[in-house]
């Protein structure tokens, strides 16, 4: 039975095939039954319908764009706008000599020489009376310039458009983000339909995560055009019925941000010239009252259109200026996570407030002669908790961290929201590392290189090592301890308003997990010693402190940009000012009931208590009103 | 009696100087089939000249590019059937290779990785155009037809491998041309009437899936579209409306040749391309559109014919999906057109402007032309 079933019916299987071509030349008649069906019902039925359409008068439906909403900061003050620009079109039919006109407006400099070539194709490949873009935007000059000789230049026209624009320039840059022309694939994700008639659409910070508040919708228009296409006015009526009706365009929704403009725009100007992060924000709601990151670039150029000598200034800078430092540059955090650890260790038991240890200036392991060294190198000597958080004795810490392991100090800086998103309304945000046994099998592929060794807890415990974090982490971290313990998901944005409507969208301040510690004497002498690190002369920032007519409470960070290698003298002169440290400096104030926390990075700033710290007292002045300023 | 050299000369004297029958039988080219696409290009040419805004260089263009077309199909013709046949699984195993090659390395031309640059640009998924039923020709050749449950699913992993990786590039048009030249090559092998209903019931929970996982924005924004055209008449609804405008408003007789308001005025987009059909509808009329239509039966026709004729399960399977497969653009195209169905990137067959897809075409009709002229020279 089974050698008859593979022996091949010849006769029987082209039966079966005739079979079957005859039942596809069925299903095909019938598909191609429908389609003459369809044919039938548009070229007879309905003829006379698509003729009015298509002959005679027409209608040309055309997009009207949206205007993007304007972003604000907390008081009302204006981030970003849309203001006129004028540009210069070139209407094809109307031009006599094309080539001769284009080098006459190239001659007064109107048009660039090199972008002929493109303009003349792109006027001969769309219809002869819709109008070609020669120059996007004129300047004052320009339009002065080439108003004298407008009547040299019949076809040449100058139209009003929108240009986004920021007032603060380069002051708000990273946050704010900017617009620029759409690409192929915003083309091919964007809602074609809603982006009708728009060119440019938000990239980085708030402009692309809040695109789809502020985009809005385009409306359509239409308008009668003549048999060869021509608009020959807006009447509502054609010969053969009623123009359909216009949609207005959607405008976008304004938003409202938590950034405080002075304070924004104060910040900017302390890292001007220099390369690093600042952010300050409300503890308690999560707020961010400024963010910068230095060196920063211009987003008018982006928004307006730039040459490609400026674009390419702005992309291969080595100091990446386009790079929004505050949630995508992860730096080691030094010593700033130190009053954290001392949290950990008390919670844990690894140590207590009355606990003294001798500095000699170094630390080693048992039965490892190699010697963890500290920043002082003659040692503290005799030093308790509350003195090595405030003079930030590192030996202290080594200590503490061999009693902790690893694992718990993860555990606890954890909860002050280091390893992971802050969850703030920016787009790509960086997690850093905090670092653990688990993490390290994670990361990496050796088996040699899997393994935690004793000695990485020790220079975690300075911040060194695999631990990074983000200025934004920082300022959550600090921001929990100016609130005992309560942590904030950080915010950009108050709420969206609808133009029209006035209707709002609120996005409220989230709180997240508490950290846990619930013993008030622990926060009482951390909070302390931070408070000394500013106001007692032996603390490491004494001198950012002076004169303040108000209590802070802070603690600086100073991390190796490369390792010095035992017995090596420390020359900073002698260290290229790449491989400086870098200078950190978290801090809150006033120190009851805190309103502000703010994180400074000064990139190779060498010390985090004399570059950083008086960065840090500058905007807590500012903020708190005690600054001289107007 | 033997002639002499004289007598011989007198004799090749005697007949007519071209035997065009002789010459296309030792040419293995099938006169009828020829014909049919010959007048089809013909008329493409017409249509292609107005939609082209009467431009001679396009036109020149798509006189070369039909030029290597029918040249590729002379070669193609030389290769007998049981050539093709020995070569397939080597064509299927390689095109399905450089469409991995194409997901990793591919250029990304309009949003999708579709090209492979191997000094020539091309697109390897033209290549499982052909390959693909030729692999499911070739899978049953020797098998005792109807094919047995396991053997359809072996059909199920040739034809789905390819259609996958070439949805991914995303090509979704294509992936779905070779599904059905595959899954044609199934059906006429004589694939139950039960199973093929169970695979529908199958497919509408498929398609959800489909929609769910693979399709992209863009794809389901057409879909939306072709349910609602006037909801977005400036997005993707104004395609369609256009072109039903221009072939509702040519009527029975068309408004005459170049002188289409809608495609001239370029009211009609991709009016040489995708939507030529619609410029044939507006200029031609309803009796133009027709024309065309039966011209493309007749080759359909001849194709089906000669499948029939076919000598062996392999070249009767080919024959037969490359005829189908070629209704199937015919009815894609026409159908996508006039607003049956979504908008997918298929050209009219043989009159859209250029096509990297010609050339495949061609190559299948000629093997149409092998399996025809091999169709008696062996044993029944």
């Amino acid at each position: 039975m089974a050698l008859l079933d593979s022996i091949k019916d010849h006769h029987g299987e082209r039966r079966l095939f005739v079979a079957r071509i005859v039942l596809a030349i069925i299903i095909a008649t019938v598909m191609l039954g429908a389609v003459v069906s369809r044919l039938y019902q548009l070229q007879i039925v309905n003829q006379e319908q698509y003729s009015a359409r298509a002959e005679g008068n027409r209608i040309r439906t055309e997009p009207v764009a949206p205007i993007r909403g304007l972003v604000l900061d907390r008081e009302g003050r204006v981030l970003a706008e849309n203001l006129p620009a004028y540009q210069l079109e070139l209407i094809p039919e109307q031009v006599e000599d094309i080539d001769d006109t284009l080098q006459r407006l190239a001659g007064l400099g109107l048009i660039d020489a090199d972008d002929i070539d493109e303009i003349k194709a792109a006027s001969r490949q769309r219809q002869r009376f819709l109008p070609v873009t020669l120059n996007p935007r004129l300047s004052d000059e320009d339009i002065a310039r080439f108003a004298v000789n407008r009547a040299r230049f019949p076809g040449i026209e100058f139209q009003p458009r929108l240009v986004r624009h920021y007032p603060n320039g380069d002051a708000v840059a990273h946050v704010l983000g900017y617009v620029s022309a759409m690409t192929r694939d915003d083309l091919a994700t964007l809602d074609a339909a809603r982006y009708a008639g728009t060119r440019q659409t938000g990239r980085i910070g708030i402009e692309a995560r809040y695109e789809d508040f502020l985009h809005g919708s385009a409306g359509l228009r239409n308008t009668v055009t003549n048999a060869r296409g021509r608009q020959i006015g807006s009447e509502t009526r054609t010969e053969t019925g009623t123009l359909p009706e216009d949609r207005p365009p959607e405008p976008g929704d304004n938003l409202v941000m938590t950034l405080d403009l002075d304070l924004q725009l104060l910040a900017a100007e302390l890292m001007r010239d220099r390369r690093g992060s600042i952010v300050a924000m409300d503890p308690n709601t999560g707020d961010i009252l400024a963010m910068v990151s230095a060196p920063t670039f211009d987003p008018n150029l982006f928004a307006q259109g730039m040459t490609q000598a400026q674009f390419d200034a702005v992309t291969t800078d080595p100091d990446r200026p386009l790079f929004n430092r505050a949630v995508l540059g992860t730096y080691p955090p030094g010593s700033t996570i130190k009053p954290m650890l001392a949290l950990a260790a008390l919670e844990t038991g690894a140590t207590n407030l009355t606990r003294k240890s001798m500095c000699r200036g170094w630390f080693s392991l048992p039965d490892d002669d190699h010697r963890y060294r500290d920043w002082k190198p003659e040692g503290h000597g005799l030093i308790d908790l509350h003195g090595a958080v405030e003079q930030s004795c590192d030996v202290y810490f080594y200590e503490i961290a061999n009693d902790l392991g690893i694992d718990r100090m993860h555990d606890y800086l954890d909860r002050f929201g280091l390893g992971k998103r802050t969850g703030i309304d920016l787009n790509g945000e960086r997690t850093g590392v905090n670092p653990s046994t688990e993490w390290k099998r994670n990361a990496f592929r050796d088996r040699d290189q899997k393994r935690w060794y004793l000695g990485e807890t020790i220079i975690a415990s300075i911040g060194q090592g695999y631990m990074t974090a983000t200025p934004l982490q920082l300022t959550v971290a600090v921001a929990a301890m100016a609130t005992r313990g309560t942590t904030v998901q950080p915010r950009l944005v108050q709420f969206a308003v609808d133009p029209i409507s006035g209707e709002q969208q609120l996005f409220d301040p989230v709180t997240l997990a508490d950290v846990g510690i619930d013993n008030e004497f622990y926060w009482d002498d951390i909070i302390a010693s931070m408070a000394g690190v500013l106001h007692e002369i032996t603390g490491t920032a004494y001198a950012a402190g002076l004169g303040a007519k108000y209590k802070m409470a802070g603690k600086s960070g100073t991390s190796q940009v490369i390792s010095i290698a035992q017995d090596e003298e420390y020359n900073e002169e002698e260290i290229e000012e790449r491989l400086r440290d870098h200078a950190l400096f978290i801090a809150f104030a006033p120190l009851e009931n805190p309103t502000i926390a703010v994180t400074v990075i000064v990139e190779n700033g060498s010390s985090g208590s004399t570059t950083a710290a008086p960065i840090a007292r500058q905007i807590m002045d500012r903020y708190l009103g005690y600054d001289d300023a107007p | 009696m033997r002639l002499s050299d004289t007598q011989r000369l007198v004799v090749n004297r005697a007949q007519p100087i071209l035997d065009v029958t002789r010459l296309l039988r030792e040419l293995n080219i099938d006169g009828v089939l020829l014909g049919g696409l010959l007048l089809i290009c013909a008329a493409g040419l017409v249509v292609l000249y107005s939609a082209v805004g009467e431009s001679e260089r396009m036109l020149i263009s798509q006189v070369v590019r039909l030029s290597i077309g029918f040249l590729v199909m002379l070669v193609v013709a030389q290769m007998s059937p049981d050539f093709l046949r020995r070569w397939t699984p080597w064509a299927y195993i390689g095109g399905i290779l450089l469409l991995v090659l194409v997901l990793v390395t591919g250029d990304v031309g309009k949003g999708a990785q579709r090209w492979l640059d191997l000094g020539i640009r091309f697109q390897p998924s033209e290549i499982m155009k052909l390959a693909v039923p030729m692999m499911a020709a070739w899978y049953l050749h020797d098998r005792a037809m109807p094919p047995k449950p396991g053997a359809i699913l072996v059909l199920g992993v040739i034809i789905a491998a390819p259609v996958v990786l070439i949805a991914k590039q995303p090509d979704l048009g294509t992936s779905l041309l070779i599904a059905a030249s595959g899954i044609i090559v199934v059906v006429l092998a004589g694939l139950s009437f039960r199973l093929i209903a169970a695979l529908f019931a199958l497919s509408l929970p498929g398609a959800l899936v489909f929609w769910q996982y693979f399709m992209h924005d863009y794809q389901k924004q057409r879909v939306i579209t072709l349910l609602d055209p006037e909801g977005d008449p400036l997005g993707a609804g104004y395609n369609i409306i256009q072109s039903k405008i221009a072939i509702g408003s040519g009527g029975l007789f068309g408004k005459g040749w170049t002188n289409g308001s809608q495609a001239q005025l370029e009211f009609l987009p991709e009016r040489n391309t995708d939507f030529i059909f619609a410029v044939l509808g507006e200029e031609f009329g309803l009796l133009g559109v027709l024309v065309l239509l039966a011209l493309y039966m007749f080759v359909i026709g001849r194709g089906l014919f000669i499948a029939v004729q076919a000598h062996d399960t392999y070249s009767r399977l080919l024959a037969g999906s490359i005829s189908l497969t070629f209704f199937v653009y015919v009815f894609v195209n026409s159908a996508m057109v006039t607003g049956l169905v979504p908008v997918v990137g298929i050209p009219l067959p043989l009159v859209s402007f250029g096509g990297t897809s010609m050339v495949t075409l061609m190559a299948g009709f000629g093997i149409l032309m092998s399996i025809h002229s091999k169709r008696k020279l062996l044993p029944r």
